[in-house]
């Protein structure tokens, strides 16, 4: 039986609280953000199984030795390994109070997010204008599809550090913006670590493919 | 040349031609959903509802209207699947001896891609969502679920959805390629036209929906527990929701994946799926059956749960087995996503990976069987009442097994390779989404619906329609399985062999009584209405129940419960009747609920038009509300203010009023 069932000096069940049990709002979030993490990891997980199943479908075109510039992706990586740094500086900032330091430390994240960005869409654009376009084999279909739904993430990610650096400076470090600031950086890292798994599955393997 | 590239831009490929004016069916359909469309729209203006239909339930984020709400959307949509079901049955008992029926083939084919569709997307997941949705708070003594918010978002997300499906009925097509539309066929080459895309958008735009629900309900179940419920002392219907919604979240991201990859290839000529440049068709097939595995017990999990419940309390007895039963369901929701390769073992796979799937397949039939001895077991000395909900257990139980060994059959891969695409396959899984989901679905109904809306369903009209139903079930696909046998394959339009007719004769017969019974739970519901005074539940507890949902009201109050209630026992409502417990009177504190907000319509109405703009190829459209998206979404969270107090003077009115009710039923509080 648990400590709730019987009163202690009558030894008579209880069957209700008579105050008001809390659920806190928002006591629920970081744990169902992490639920969407997941589901979308596995929106990952099945672009990295198709790439795995098609990576190796050139059909005569171009394969990643051809097409991958192994310094402009450690450039491009860094950039995003940058990123999830400053990012954790935002919530250093935000632990001890600070709304500006949290701010310019999110302006900062944000501007090597489109350094990434940036990067990225400059490749896809040098790689296209070479004829290596999505449409042109499985493996180049694959290999845009799962590198792009990564930048497209990341783009939105930025859209919503801007929307919260609003947020912040009409509200402060309340409560509400805490939590979203915590289920920003978990999305941000997130990428990070997708980003991980793209750089070690797709570039450096693919060279050695 | 300048007006049709004017008219390109502007509307896309959406022409006048377009609409199927030459078709005098779906001409005929259109005046009569036309017409009785205004008239229900005229008859909401004229009594003045609109004001309450948007403040008190399309803006609610009280989980019991949206539940409602859910239920609502999946019995409409089953009338439009069971109208398709009925044309195809039509259909293939006329096309015979060199006659072609009624159907041409490109309308015959978008038909029964159209039935598959919608009763599983639209009728079965809303039922069961709106199940969970209304239960699982009421279960747990909560006041609602974890994200109020983003539960009445899903519910108009899963709505948009079906719009889209049946907006594809009057502009335009839909697709003629089967329910999981499997490339080649599907791809731009095969399905040019818009067909393909309604089907891509209208699953895309639910999909959103069911996710999110699937992570809200499971926040709500792991969080949101009353003091004392521990997870082995949870109520099984909300084991099973756990388990369903577990399994949504870990199968439908897969779908949306899938559906993006289709869409890549549709339109912008990328090379998943296709035949050339290196694309693969089988692995759509692989992809798309990792989610369809799941989705089917994503569909019977809840139903297992009604059935322990309403087997409980109908017996007058604990549940049999609690424990096996709830790790049973949790071995169903593993193994489920190791057999996705038994729907095609004719894919050529080899007989090794044939061989493991086609074990583990049988495995899956250990917990199940396990399940049906508890609820055996559980009615075994047990007071049986036969009311509605009890009925359709047993007839589950029963149709069921039939079924469940059908599907044995179907997992041995030498006697796959036999009757794969067969009728024989398609008699087992109407045996087990029939016999399983819809009679769970049933049973649920009308076991909740007093506690819904505070009387009980007319008994007479409800064995009506179990009896129709039942019978016309087993006339219906019994042939169906004869006929598999024979090597008759599944989706044709017309046959050669005249001696195959009198079993599709029988099969349509049967379509028809299911027709009776589905026109009979309509009449039940018709009854039940103008009947409410003699039918009505004032106790809140209508069946003598077990769990915490009947200790409540009928229908509950918007808060639920006035004292967060604390929990003992398995059976806790059940363990409060018998030790003396005493409804409080007083003290009663403000309560803290979510706000109502529009935002949710908002957002799903323009999820509906750029799902709209993009089959159509109207891209500034597209972008137009791809942009208003974003703007309202962000906008949205700018609304810090989304909860209010419940005060305590109205707590106290509800309660002393319900105090009054129950005095009047004779029972003391």
């Amino acid at each position: 039986m648990s400590e709730f069932s019987a009163d202690r000096s009558t030894g008579k069940p209880i069957f209700f609280l008579e105050d008001e049990h809390a659920h806190a709002e928002g006591g629920s979030t970081m744990l169902g953000f992490w639920i969407y993490l997941m589901s979308d990891c596995l929106i990952f997980a099945m672009l990295f199984a198709t790439f795995g199943v098609l990576g190796g479908s050139y059909a005569a075109g171009p394969s990643p030795r051809d097409l991958f510039d192994l310094n402009l992706i450690a450039l491009n990586t860094s950039m995003l390994l940058l990123s999830s740094l400053t990012n954790g500086f935002a919530m250093l900032a935000m632990a001890k109070g600070k709304v500006q330091a949290t701010q310019f430390w999110l302006a900062v994240t944000v501007l090597f997010g489109i350094a990434f960005v940036s990067i990225e869409v400059y490749e896809f654009h040098h790689m296209i204008a070479e004829g290596a376009t999505p449409q042109r084999s499985a493996f180049l279909s694959s290999f845009f599809t799962l590198v792009g739904t990564h930048g497209l993430h990341v783009t939105f990610g930025m859209i919503w550090m801007v929307t919260l650096m609003v947020q912040l400076g009409q509200r402060g470090l309340i409560e509400a913006n805490r939590r979203r600031m915590t289920c920003l950086a978990m999305f941000w890292h997130f990428l990070d670590v997708i980003w991980i798994g793209v750089f070690t599955f797709v570039y450096l393997m693919g060279m050695l493919r | 040349m300048f007006d049709s590239s004017f008219s390109q831009i502007v509307f896309g490929r959406l022409t006048l031609e377009s609409l199927p004016i030459h078709e005098p069916i779906l001409v005929v359909t259109f005046i009569v959903v036309a017409v009785l469309g205004t008239a229900l729209l005229a008859a909401i203006t004229w009594f003045r509802w609109w004001g309450y239909l948007w403040h008190e339930w399309f803006t609610s984020v009280d989980h019991k209207r949206i539940g409602v709400m859910y239920m609502v959307l999946g019995i409409v949509m089953l009338l439009r699947g069971f109208a398709d079901a009925i044309m195809m049955r039509l259909q293939q008992a006329l096309a015979f001896n060199g006659s072609e029926g009624y159907l041409p083939p490109h309308h015959y084919d978008q038909i029964f891609t159209a039935h598959g569709v919608i009763m599983i997307f639209f009728v079965a997941m809303p039922l069961v969502t709106g199940l969970m949705n209304f239960v699982v708070p009421l279960q747990i003594g909560a006041r609602d679920v974890a994200f109020p918010f983003l539960n009445n978002f899903s519910f108009w997300m899963t709505t948009a959805g079906a719009l889209l499906i049946m907006a594809s009925l009057f502009i335009g097509e839909f697709a003629k390629t089967g329910w999981l539309a499997y490339p080649p066929l599907s791809g731009i080459e095969y399905s040019p036209d818009v067909g393909v895309d309604y089907w891509i958008w209208g699953l895309q735009i639910a999909g959103v929906g069911t996710t999110l629900s699937g992570i809200n309900l499971i926040a709500t179940i792991v969080k949101m527990r009353a003091p004392g419920m521990t997870m082995m002392k949870m109520p099984v219907f909300t084991w099973t929701s756990l388990c369903t919604n577990v399994l949504i979240v870990a199968a439908f991201p897969v779908l949306t994946a899938v559906l993006v990859l289709l869409t890549l290839d549709r339109y912008l000529g990328m090379n998943f799926f296709t035949s050339g440049f290196g694309g693969n068709p089988m692995m759509y097939v692989n992809l798309i059956w990792i989610w369809g595995h799941p989705e089917v017990y994503i569909l019977i999990l809840p139903a297992f749960g009604v059935f322990s419940e309403v087997a409980a309390t109908f017996s007058g007895k604990r549940l049999f087995g609690y424990t096996s039963m709830v790790y049973a369901t949790i071995v169903i929701t593993i193994l489920s996503y190791l057999v996705w390769l038994h729907h095609f073992f004719t894919m050529g796979s080899g007989a090794s990976v044939n061989s493991f799937f086609g074990i583990t397949t049988m495995i899956i039939s250990i917990p199940t069987g396990a399940k049906l001895f508890n609820w055996l077991f559980t009615m075994y000395r047990g007071r049986i009442r036969f009311e509605e909900p009890m009925m359709w257990t047993v007839a589950f139980m029963l149709t069921f097994v039939i079924g469940g060994m059908t599907g044995v059959m179907l997992a041995v891969p030498p006697a796959d390779f036999v009757l794969h695409n067969s009728l024989f396959l398609v008699a087992h899984f109407h045996n087990v989404i029939i016999g399983g989901v819809v009679f769970g679905m049933f049973a649920g109904i009308s076991y909740w619906f007093p506690k819904a809306f505070g009387f009980k369903l007319d008994p007479f009209w409800g064995k009506v329609s179990f009896w129709f139903w039942v019978v016309g079930f087993y006339v219906a696909f019994m042939p169906l399985y004869l006929l598999g046998f024979m090597g008759v394959t599944r989706r044709l339009r017309q046959f050669d062999d005249p001696s195959l007719q009198i079993w599709f004769v029988i099969a349509g017969f049967g379509a028809f009584l299911i027709a009776i019974g589905i026109a009979a739970f309509l009449v039940q519901i018709f009854v039940s209405i103008r009947n409410r005074k003699a039918l009505a539940d004032l106790t809140g507890d209508p069946w003598d129940g077990r769990t915490l949902e009947w200790s409540t009201s009928s229908p509950p109050p918007a808060y639920n419960f006035a004292f967060t209630p604390v929990v003992r026992d398995n059976d806790a409502w059940w363990d409060m009747k018998r030790n003396g417990y005493a409804r409080p009177l007083e003290g009663f504190r403000p309560i803290v609920m979510p706000r109502n907000t529009g935002a949710g319509v908002v957002l799903a109405g323009l999820s509906l038009v750029l799902g709209f703009a993009l089959v159509w190829y109207i891209w500034w459209l597209a972008a137009l509300c791809f942009v208003s998206l974003l703007i309202v979404a962000i906008g949205h969270t700018f609304n810090y203010n989304r909860t209010a107090d419940f005060p305590a003077k109205t707590i106290a009115d509800t309660e002393a009023e319900r105090t009054r009710l129950l005095a009047d039923a004779g029972v003391a509080s």
